[in-house]
């Protein structure tokens, strides 16, 4: 037989380079649990995210200017000038709250699947230095446009190191180079968020993935299902990651673009929340803004700093309020990994500790009234509580027992069927034209008892994901 | 491994030696680079002292300067201010500036040269923003007990006239007031202050 030209070309290249390997080892013969369920799409989402970042990231350098004197009217040019630079600079700003969006989920789920536990400690331990990296890409970011929160926020965060003894104010003179905020340092800070940080970022999104590829996938019901393999040593619960799950995590793909293109088009600020009014001012070195505030995914932190009324004490309550993160593998003494399994207690403690995160979100955007500032330590209490008494409470609680094999893999068939009937109600004899696809009601108006059915199943789909 | 005939001591001597001389050599890399991170020459340069003129300052009014990119306020306080001053010494936290930076001849009761006139660096001493200026009493958002002042909307530090801090806040000391000195009744020279500091 002849062989073709390509196919000497591929072999080529076959020959000199491990591709094939790569794309079996990680792809077609990495063996994913099949009963992943919606928790699943955020850390293929935070992956695309981060090709987001950087695609828009790439194009904004090629017209920003990083100089105190013309960035805030080098960020208007753009918004006004450039062809599209609008849709970039939104897609851009946009991603960047939409990236904490899903690291947050996507590390909640980590908690509440147990993820975190041995076997899997380094690949939680890479995941919250990715956090790490990425608030303080977030952060410096920030600073580029050099509006007035740009900059308060920059001399609020970078005075933060002035609180450490002896060091403090040597070191924050160091970071911004100057005795304020200042052209030096918004020169240093976009090298930082263009080059330093981003390389960290991605080294550490290989170093994530590889750990994770040499463990294997947690799953919802946390069993580990290497354990039972067929006699050719293929987990008997794994499939292929390529292609269930890559065609999975397209279906997340769409879902996250209808929300991500309709805050781009239509809700670029989102009230504020993605893009603060007080950043189209420019940057007053002289006034600081009424009321400062960090962008909604600090605030949790930021309310803990503010809660406490010593300033080093307050620093380090902050950082330990993500230090104690890092720890989570060896606080948890639950032999149990899935909240499905786990005792009342361990669930009742997420909950409160659900709640105290998002108050200390929300308390974070609130100017600091006395009653505000007890509420803020309130909730910083269980925050730590939730950490801290781990140890206790986890080895308290009476674990359910764990299945041998994983249970109920998702069926988008059965999904659809029951979304179908939480709308138009259970076919009955009458309705001789009642199909499941031919229905002439999709042309009528939604009706509303089928929307408050559609809702109720959805909660109760979310509540069947925690137990 | 073993190899026969191999020195094994020497291998291990040289292998330490080659490591610590690399880390001397990497050391002394490391100073240009993050000496690079300093503030450069012309940003201390940048710190030459200013001129204010406070000849137009009325009494209760707060002129704002620059000094070294940061704020520098100078306020006329009238004799009902300073009395205000006087009686908000038990709420202090450090009322007589003990911790606090000041030149020697403003480390007084009014924490200022001349006892009307207040100069003081605009940023708060917790983690930099500059308070809000609020001579009023008892403004509706601020108590009844508030005799006017500066709030940092940041993080709720309050300060007196006098750039004191009101205790129980989380900013650890008074505002810092820059050397300076009085070139002629109505000019003020903000950053040098012929070694006065204390």
């Amino acid at each position: 037989m002849k062989v073709s030209r390509f196919t000497l070309y591929t072999n080529w290249l076959l020959d000199r380079f491990p591709l094939k390997k790569m794309w079996h080892d990680h792809m077609v013969h990495y063996y994913a649990p099949k009963n992943f369920n919606f928790w699943y799409f955020f850390g293929s989402l935070a992956l695309m995210v981060l090709v987001n970042q950087i695609i828009t990231g790439i194009l904004l350098t090629m017209n920003y200017k990083p100089d105190a004197e013309l960035a805030f009217d080098s960020v208007e040019y753009i918004m006004r000038d450039v062809n599209w630079g609008w849709l970039v600079r939104y897609m851009h700003s946009t991603g960047a709250s939409a990236f904490f969006i899903v690291i947050y989920l996507h590390m909640f789920r980590g908690l509440i699947y147990g993820s975190y536990k041995e076997p899997r400690e380094l690949v939680w331990i890479f995941g919250m230095l990715l956090f790490l990296a990425l608030m303080a890409e977030a952060f410096m970011g920030y600073l580029l446009p050099w509006g007035q929160m740009s900059y308060w926020g920059a001399q609020v965060i970078i005075s933060l190191f002035s609180a450490i003894p002896v060091i403090g104010d040597d070191l924050s003179l160091w970071v911004r180079g100057d005795y304020v905020v200042s052209d030096a340092t918004l020169n240093r800070f976009f090298a930082f968020h263009v080059i330093a940080v981003p390389l960290v970022l991605v080294m550490l999104v290989f170093l994530h993935i590889l750990a994770l590829h040499e463990v294997g996938s947690n799953n919802p019901d946390g069993v580990e299902i290497k354990k039972i393999k067929d006699k050719d040593g293929i987990p008997l619960d794994g499939i292929p990651f390529h292609p269930y799950y890559t065609v999975k995590d397209i279906v997340g793909v769409a879902v996250f673009i209808i929300f991500f293109a309709t805050v781009i088009f239509y809700m670029p600020e989102l009230g504020g929340f993605f893009l603060e009014s007080n950043n189209f001012i420019p940057a007053d070195p002289l006034k600081t803004p009424e009321h400062i505030e960090p962008l909604w995914y600090f605030t949790p932190f930021y309310a803990i700093l503010r809660a406490v009324p010593d300033k080093f004490a307050g620093v380090i309550a902050m950082f330990g309020s993500i230090i104690v993160l890092f720890l989570l593998p060896w606080l948890d003494r639950s032999p149990v990994k899935s909240i499905r399994y786990r005792g009342p207690l361990f669930k009742k403690a997420v909950f409160l500790f659900v709640v105290s995160f998002f108050a200390l979100g929300y308390l974070g955007m609130k100017p600091p009234t006395a009653t505000l500032t007890w509420f803020a330590r309130l909730f910083s209490l269980i925050y730590f509580s939730f950490f801290l008494l781990m140890p206790i409470y986890s080895r308290w609680e009476k674990a359910k027992p764990v299945p041998r094999r994983v249970t109920q893999p998702p069926s988008l068939q059965r999904f659809m069927t029951e979304v179908k009937t939480a709308y138009y109600g259970a076919p009955s004899s009458k309705d001789k034209n009642y199909t499941l696809y031919g229905s002439t009601e999709f042309r009528t108006y939604p009706s509303k008892q089928g929307l408050i059915n559609l809702c109720v199943l959805l909660a109760k789909k979310l509540k069947a994901s925690l137990d | 491994m073993k190899y026969d005939g191999v020195d094994d001591s020497k291998r291990q001597f040289l292998t330490s030696a080659l490591t610590v001389v690399g880390a001397i050599g990497a050391g002394y890399l490391a100073v240009p680079f993050l000496s690079q991170m300093q503030p450069s020459v012309k940003a201390l340069a940048a710190g030459a002292p200013v001129e204010v003129d406070i000849s137009k300052l009325e009494p209760g009014q707060l002129l704002r300067a620059a000094w070294r990119g940061k704020p520098v306020w100078i306020l006329n306080r009238t004799p009902a201010i300073l009395e205000n001053i006087k009686s908000v010494q038990d709420q202090l936290s450090d009322p007589e500036s003990k911790a606090s930076i000041q030149p020697a001849n403003a480390k007084n009761e009014f924490r200022s040269i001349k006892p009307e006139i207040f100069v003081a660096l605009g940023l708060c001493t917790h983690l930099g923003c500059s308070p809000t200026f609020r001579p009023e009493v008892a403004p509706h958002d601020l108590g009844e007990d508030w005799k006017g002042g500066f709030f940092c909307p940041c993080h709720g530090s309050k300060f007196d006239l006098a750039g004191r801090v009101y205790s129980g806040l989380p900013a650890p000391t008074n505002l810092e007031i820059p050397p300076h000195r009085y070139l002629s009744d109505t000019l003020l020279l903000i950053g040098e202050d012929g070694g006065n500091r204390a």
